[in-house]
């Protein structure tokens, strides 16, 4: 039994989140309609002392609640993504939130619980605690999907992602009850340990159904149907998160579950990866030639994008593991960069969507062309800006792991997809100018600044720092 | 004899009837939503099933986490598909068509 004081300490983050997202609720609840905007104030600030806390969390790790969850160098790295990311779409989602007339306090809690379900997902250290993480992660997005309720567009995309996140986590739970069955325990190391001799048929059956429901989650082909739609229906802030956060605790409990629970199993899950990581790299970059919305663009481009993040788990090792990690945090500036540009395409009170409607940009909004630009470039993987390191760890990962077949592939479908990246560019620089966006909040355009500037000197700033905790992060899961 | 084997192929059968219930339905999607309850019990069964041969209590104790984030995930269902159905006058699942996916 560990004592409470420690298991306490070590979850502070989640913690500081639960409590903020039920005292806001009541605060909330109680204040009724009456300037809805402090609550989202609040949970800025709530998400903001939870991710200071990361940094008091000392130790190389810990296992805490009766080995429930972990806490490590990993752990913590991915929960600064999740948290920033929450963090982030919420400074992003005040102006839009208000324009569409859905400002209302449920929004910043849910994304405060979102955020909770991430923290305990990311930190899982047996299948219960997985499950119960995934779950609270999961409702709470299934509700913020359909936020926007009048809209018939909005509650479509809730209802595809309520349908097909219920089957996810229901093959999920399969696989889950198989292993258990089969090796005894439901702990990520006593799963490992059950597995010494030559593993039984239930166990790979209960892996692949486990894979199948992450990879839902993570949108990766042949699992990814649901994410264009829910992309383009949902309201843009949503879709922000839905591409951040979301996506970053999904990728570490896959992570984690394959590296620490089936070592032993490496020759199975390889296959499945390396096969999935082709698939949704194709897909991402040829489905998103013909693409019109721009939502539905970084729909195909976040499919592709998680397909390069797999090529570095495929390799199986430390460096692998790494360069996911290296790849995450770069995709998260990426995202939150361009869709704070997409949040400022904005003429009257309506958000546009439409590629088209870029045309001309550099002519009247000259930063926010080149922001965007930069994104483009950097989404495409062109040095020296952010995207390139990304693809360069991952893919030197993979070659000293010997799979150079999957690191060819990748680098044909790369540049496949700087096609619609650079079409962009063209459109922005090139097109005659149809309309011109109005002036948005000034924290959305310092938001897109910022990440224009850290995705353009990547190299010198936060670089080496996240190469730098990213190898530590690594070394933990070994 | 009832053996492990008896428990873990009915749990299978329940299984694959959700999983057809979901993609072959084209009716409507309260069926869809009673599939994903088919399939959380298919696993609760497993879960018992194997924590009564391991002698083991922690599947047992998975199974009664799973009953109670099935009815939260049920009642979140329902609700996105009654704001569906105020927008849109119906639950066929024809009819979820604005965006092609």
């Amino acid at each position: 039994m560990t004592p409470l004081s420690y298991s306490i300490a070590h979850s502070l983050p989640e913690i500081i989140l639960a409590l903020g997202a039920l005292a806001l609720l009541m605060l909330g609840a109680f204040r009724a309609g009456k300037g809805d905007w402090i609550i989202t104030e609040a949970s800025i600030v709530v998400l903001g002392i939870a991710l200071l806390s990361l940094f008091f969390q000392l130790g190389e790790r810990a296992l805490i609640w009766d080995d429930a969850f972990i806490d490590d160098h990993f752990a913590r790295f991915m929960k600064a993504l999740a948290i920033g990311g929450a963090l982030l779409t919420l400074v992003l989602s005040r102006e839009f939130m208000a324009r569409a007339r859905i400002d209302f306090f449920e929004f910043p809690v849910l994304v405060l619980l979102a955020t909770l379900g991430m923290c305990m997902l990311i930190s899982a250290q047996s299948l219960i605690a997985l499950y119960l993480g995934l779950e609270l992660m999961s409702l709470a997005l299934y509700v913020i999907a359909a936020f926007d309720r009048d809209n018939v567009r909005a509650s479509e995309a809730g209802l595809k992602y309520f349908v097909l996140g219920a089957l996810s986590s229901g093959m999920l739970l399969y696989g889950a009850s198989l292993i258990y069955g089969f090796a005894g325990t439901v702990s990520f190391t006593g799963i490992s340990q059950a597995l010494n001799g030559a593993p039984s048929l239930g166990v790979i059956f209960g892996l692949v159904f486990v894979m199948a429901g992450l990879a839902f989650k993570m949108s990766i082909v042949p699992f990814h149907m649901w994410t264009p739609d829910v992309y383009e229906g949902a309201p843009t802030p949503v879709t922000t998160f839905f591409a951040t956060a979301a996506k970053v605790a999904a990728v570490a409990i896959t992570v984690r579950i394959v590296i620490t629970a089936f070592p032993n199993l490496q020759h199975e899950w390889r296959q499945i990866v390396v096969f999935v990581a082709i698939l949704s790299m194709a897909l991402g970059s040829f489905a998103a030639i013909g693409q019109t919305n721009i939502k539905r663009l970084m729909a195909y481009s976040s499919i592709g994008h998680m397909g390069f993040a797999l090529v570095g788990l495929a390799s199986g090792t430390e460096q692998g593991v790494m360069g996911v990690m290296i790849y995450m945090a770069i995709y998260v500036l990426m995202s939150i960069g361009t869709f704070a540009a997409i949040l400022s395409m904005r003429v009257g009170d309506r958000y546009v969507e439409n590629i088209a409607d870029l045309a001309g940009l550099a002519k009247t909004n000259g930063l926010m062309a080149f922001v965007v630009a930069m994104m483009m470039f950097s989404l495409a993987g062109i040095p020296p800006l952010a995207g390139f390191f990304a693809k360069w760890y991952v893919f030197v990962a993979a070659i000293n792991a010997n799979l150079y077949f999957l690191a060819v592939i990748g680098m044909l479908t790369s540049v496949v997809a700087a096609f619609y990246y650079l079409r962009i560019v063209k459109i922005m620089y090139f097109d005659d100018s149809v309309r011109s966006f109005d002036r948005v909040n000034p924290e959305v355009t310092a938001v897109m600044a910022t990440m224009g500037v850290f995705v353009v000197i990547f190299a010198a700033f936060p670089g080496p720092a996240i190469v730098q905790s990213a190898a530590a992060a690594a070394k933990s899961l070994f | 004899m009832i053996g492990l084997t008896h428990y873990l192929i009915v749990a299978a059968l329940l299984f694959t009837i959700g999983i057809c219930g979901i993609i072959l339905n084209r009716k409507n999607i309260i069926v869809i939503l009673m599939s994903v309850e088919i399939i959380l019990l298919a696993v609760n069964i497993n879960l018992v099933a194997f924590s009564s041969f391991l002698g083991d209590l922690t599947g047992q104790i998975f199974s009664l986490f799973i009953l109670t984030v099935a009815a939260a995930e049920a009642a979140i269902g329902l609700a996105i598909l009654v704001t569906y159905y105020r927008n849109r006058g119906s639950i066929a699942v024809e009819d979820i068509n604005l965006m092609k996916g």
